[in-house]
C-alpha cells in the first residue's frame, strides 16, 4: 500500500481527478444494469445463424462491387476482412490445378504453390509499403490485395471455358487479351485503394511490386494449358 | 525502499531520478531492470513509465478488492489474507510475463529495424539502376556505395519473374520441386549467398565494405542480367546472347569490381576478391541462360550454331553433363583470352 502510494505520487500531476486523499473512495462493486443493456444491442450471439452468414456475405459482396468499380473509397479499408481473399485464392488455386503437358512430372502450379505465391506475395508487398512509410495497416493491405485478385480469377474462369471449347491461335489471342485486361484492372484497382496511404512522391515505389505480383499471377493463368 | 522523492517530481512523466529510485519496488522488477537490453534511455524510461502505470493498476485493483474482502479477511483471518496475497502474486506474475513477451516481440518482430534501408525516392532508384551499368574508373579512393535494400530486393523479384517466364516458355521440367520454388531459390540464393561469400572474403582480406553495401552492390549488379535474360528469353539467337552477355553482363561486373577494387588494398587481395566476384557474376548469367531454356533451342535448329548439341535431350544426367561441358568450354575460352 505504501509502495503504491509512493508510486502514485510522481504521476499525481497526470491525473485530474480531484478526489482528496483523506476521503475514502466509495463505490458499488455490483454489476450495473446499464452496460448489459448496451451489450445486448451489440451482442450477435443470440441472432440466428442465417443472419450472421448473410451479413458477412453481404459485406464480402459489397467489397467485390467496390473492386469491380474501383474509385477512391475507404470501404475496403474500413471494415477489412479476409474471407474474400481466401475464397478467391482457393478458387484460383483449384482452377489452376491439373494443368500439365506431362502428367508424371508436375508441369502446372500445384495448389500449395498458388496459395503460397498469393499470400506471401501479399505479405511482402504489405511489408514493403509499410517500410516505405505507408499508413495502412497490415491486414487492411492484405484485404485490398486479396480482393483485387478478383478480375484475374474471372479471367481464369473465362480462359478455362474458352479452352474447353477449342485451343489454337485465335483462342490464345483471346486469352491474352482477357488476361492482360484483367491484369491491368487488378493493378489499377489495388492502386486506387493503396495509393492514398502512401507519401505522394513514393507511389511508384509501392505500385511496382504490386505490378510484379499481379504479373506473376497473370502469367500463371495465361500459360495454363489443360491436360490432354 | 522508501524515499521522499515525491516532492522532487518536476516532470509529468516522472523525472529520471524518481523512476530510478522507485523502480526497485519489488524483486521481480529489480531483476527486470538488470535484464533490460534496450538501448536508448527513452525506451527505458518509457518502459519504466509503463511498469509504474501497471503497478498502479494492480495496486488500485488490490485496494478496490481490499474493501470488498476486508470484511471477509477480518472474518476469515489468515485465510482471507492468504487469498488476497495469492491473487496479488498471481497478478504480478501475469504482468511480468506479459511484459517479457511484449518486449521480446518488440525486439525481434520489429520491422522498423529495416526502415532506414527503404528510405529512397523513385528518382534515386532510377539513377542507381542506370549507374549500375556504368563502371567508375576511380579506384584509388573508396567509391561511394549506396546502402539501400529496396532496389536490390525489387531487382531480385524481377529476376524471379523473368526466370519464371523463361522456364515456362521453354517448357522446363523440374522434377523435384516447383517452378516457383526453383526460381525463388536460385535468385535469392545467389543474391544472399554470393553477397555473404564475398563479404566473408572481404573480411579476410580486410576490405572496407559492409554487408549491407555488398548486398546493395550485388543487388544492383543484377540489373544487367535482368535485361539480358528478358531479351534473350524472347529472341533466341545465340550470338545475340553472347554479345549481350559480354556487354551488359561485363559492364555490371566491371562496375562492381571497380567499387570493390577501390576499397581493397594490396595486389593479391584485389585479385582474389574481384576475380571471384567477376567470375561468379558472369558464370551466373551463363548458367541462367543455358539451364532454363534448353527446349527452345531444339526448335531453332536452322541456326548454324556450335552448341546445337545442347538442345537435344531433357534427361537430367545429360543436362548436368552439358552444364559441366559448357563450364569447361568457358574455361577454355578464358584461358585462350588470358594467354
Amino acid at each position: 500500500m505504501a509502495a503504491s502510494e509512493e508510486a502514485s505520487r510522481p504521476f499525481a500531476g497526470l491525473s485530474d481527478v480531484s478526489i482528496a486523499e483523506d476521503i475514502p473512495v466509495e463505490g458499488d462493486i455490483s454489476v450495473p444494469v446499464g452496460p448489459s443493456r448496451r451489450d445486448d444491442e451489440f451482442s450477435t450471439l443470440d441472432e440466428p445463424v442465417k443472419d450472421t452468414i448473410m451479413r458477412d456475405l453481404r459485406a464480402v459482396g459489397n467489397k467485390f462491387i467496390h473492386v469491380l468499380y474501383p474509385k477512391r473509397s475507404s470501404a475496403l479499408l474500413r471494415d477489412w476482412d479476409l474471407w474474400g481473399p481466401l475464397l478467391l485464392c482457393v478458387t484460383l488455386a483449384l482452377l489452376l490445378q491439373g494443368g500439365a503437358a506431362d502428367h508424371e512430372d508436375q508441369g502446372g502450379p500445384q495448389f500449395a504453390e498458388v496459395f503460397v505465391i498469393v499470400w506471401f506475395g501479399s505479405i511482402i508487398i504489405t511489408l514493403n509499403s509499410k517500410l516505405l512509410g505507408g499508413t495502412i495497416s497490415f491486414f487492411q493491405s492484405l484485404c485490398v490485395l486479396g480482393y483485387c485478385i478478383m478480375p484475374l480469377t474471372v479471367a481464369m474462369v473465362v480462359c478455362r471455358i474458352v479452352l474447353v471449347i477449342s485451343s489454337g491461335r485465335v483462342v490464345f489471342a483471346v486469352r491474352l487479351a482477357v488476361v492482360t485486361a484483367s491484369f491491368g484492372w487488378s493493378t489499377f484497382a489495388s492502386t486506387a485503394f493503396l495509393a492514398d496511404s502512401q507519401p505522394p512522391n513514393r507511389k511508384a515505389l509501392v505500385v511496382y511490386p504490386v505490378f510484379l505480383f499481379y504479373f506473376v499471377i497473370a502469367w500463371m493463368i495465361l500459360t495454363y494449358s489443360p491436360q490432354q | 525502499m522508501s524515499s521522499g522523492s515525491g516532492s522532487r517530481n518536476t516532470e509529468p512523466w516522472g523525472s529520471f531520478d524518481d523512476n530510478l529510485i522507485q523502480g526497485g519496488g519489488s524483486a521481480v522488477i529489480d531483476m527486470e531492470n538488470m535484464d533490460d537490453t534496450s538501448g536508448s534511455s527513452f525506451e527505458d524510461m518509457g518502459e519504466m513509465h509503463q511498469r509504474m502505470k501497471e503497478e498502479e493498476e494492480v495496486a488500485a485493483e488490490a485496494a478496490a478488492t481490499e474493501d470488498d474482502v476486508a470484511d471477509d479477511g477480518e472474518f476469515l483471518g489468515m485465510k482471507g489474507l492468504k487469498g488476497q496475497l495469492g491473487r496479488q502474486v498471481a497478478d504480478e506474475v501475469w504482468q511480468a510475463g506479459k511484459r517479457q513477451a511484449s518486449k521480446a516481440f518488440n525486439l525481434y518482430a520489429n520491422i522498423d529495424i529495416l526502415r532506414p534501408y527503404f528510405d529512397v525516392e523513385p528518382v534515386q532508384v532510377r539513377n542507381r539502376l542506370i549507374e549500375s551499368l556504368i563502371p567508375v574508373r576511380m579506384i584509388n579512393f573508396p567509391q561511394k556505395i549506396a546502402g539501400e535494400l529496396y532496389g536490390p530486393l525489387m531487382l531480385v523479384f524481377t529476376l524471379v519473374a523473368i526466370l519464371l517466364h523463361g522456364m515456362k516458355t521453354s517448357g522446363t521440367v523440374i522434377r523435384e520441386g516447383t517452378l516457383m520454388g526453383t526460381a525463388i531459390g536460385t535468385c535469392f540464393g545467389y543474391w544472399l549467398g554470393v553477397s555473404a561469400f564475398i563479404y566473408f572474403l572481404a573480411y579476410l582480406v580486410n576490405a572496407q565494405i559492409t554487408m549491407l553495401q555488398m548486398l546493395s552492390l550485388l543487388g544492383y549488379g543484377l540489373f544487367g542480367p535482368c535485361i539480358v535474360l528478358l531479351v534473350t528469353y524472347n529472341i533466341h539467337f545465340h550470338f545475340l546472347f553472347y554479345g549481350l552477355w559480354l556487354l551488359l553482363g561485363g559492364l555490371s561486373t566491371l562496375r562492381m569490381v571497380a567499387a570493390l577494387l577501390s576499397r581493397t588494398v594490396g595486389q593479391t587481395p584485389r585479385l582474389l576478391l574481384c576475380g571471384t566476384l567477376g567470375l561468379l557474376h558472369m558464370l551466373f548469367l551463363l548458367y541462367l541462360h543455358f539451364n532454363y531454356h534448353t527446349i527452345v533451342e531444339g526448335q531453332n535448329q536452322k541456326h548454324r550454331d556450335r552448341f546445337l548439341w545442347f538442345s537435344c535431350c531433357r534427361s537430367r544426367a545429360v543436362r548436368s553433363a552439358r552444364r559441366a561441358l559448357s563450364r569447361w568450354f568457358l574455361c577454355l575460352l578464358l584461358h585462350r583470352c588470358v594467354c
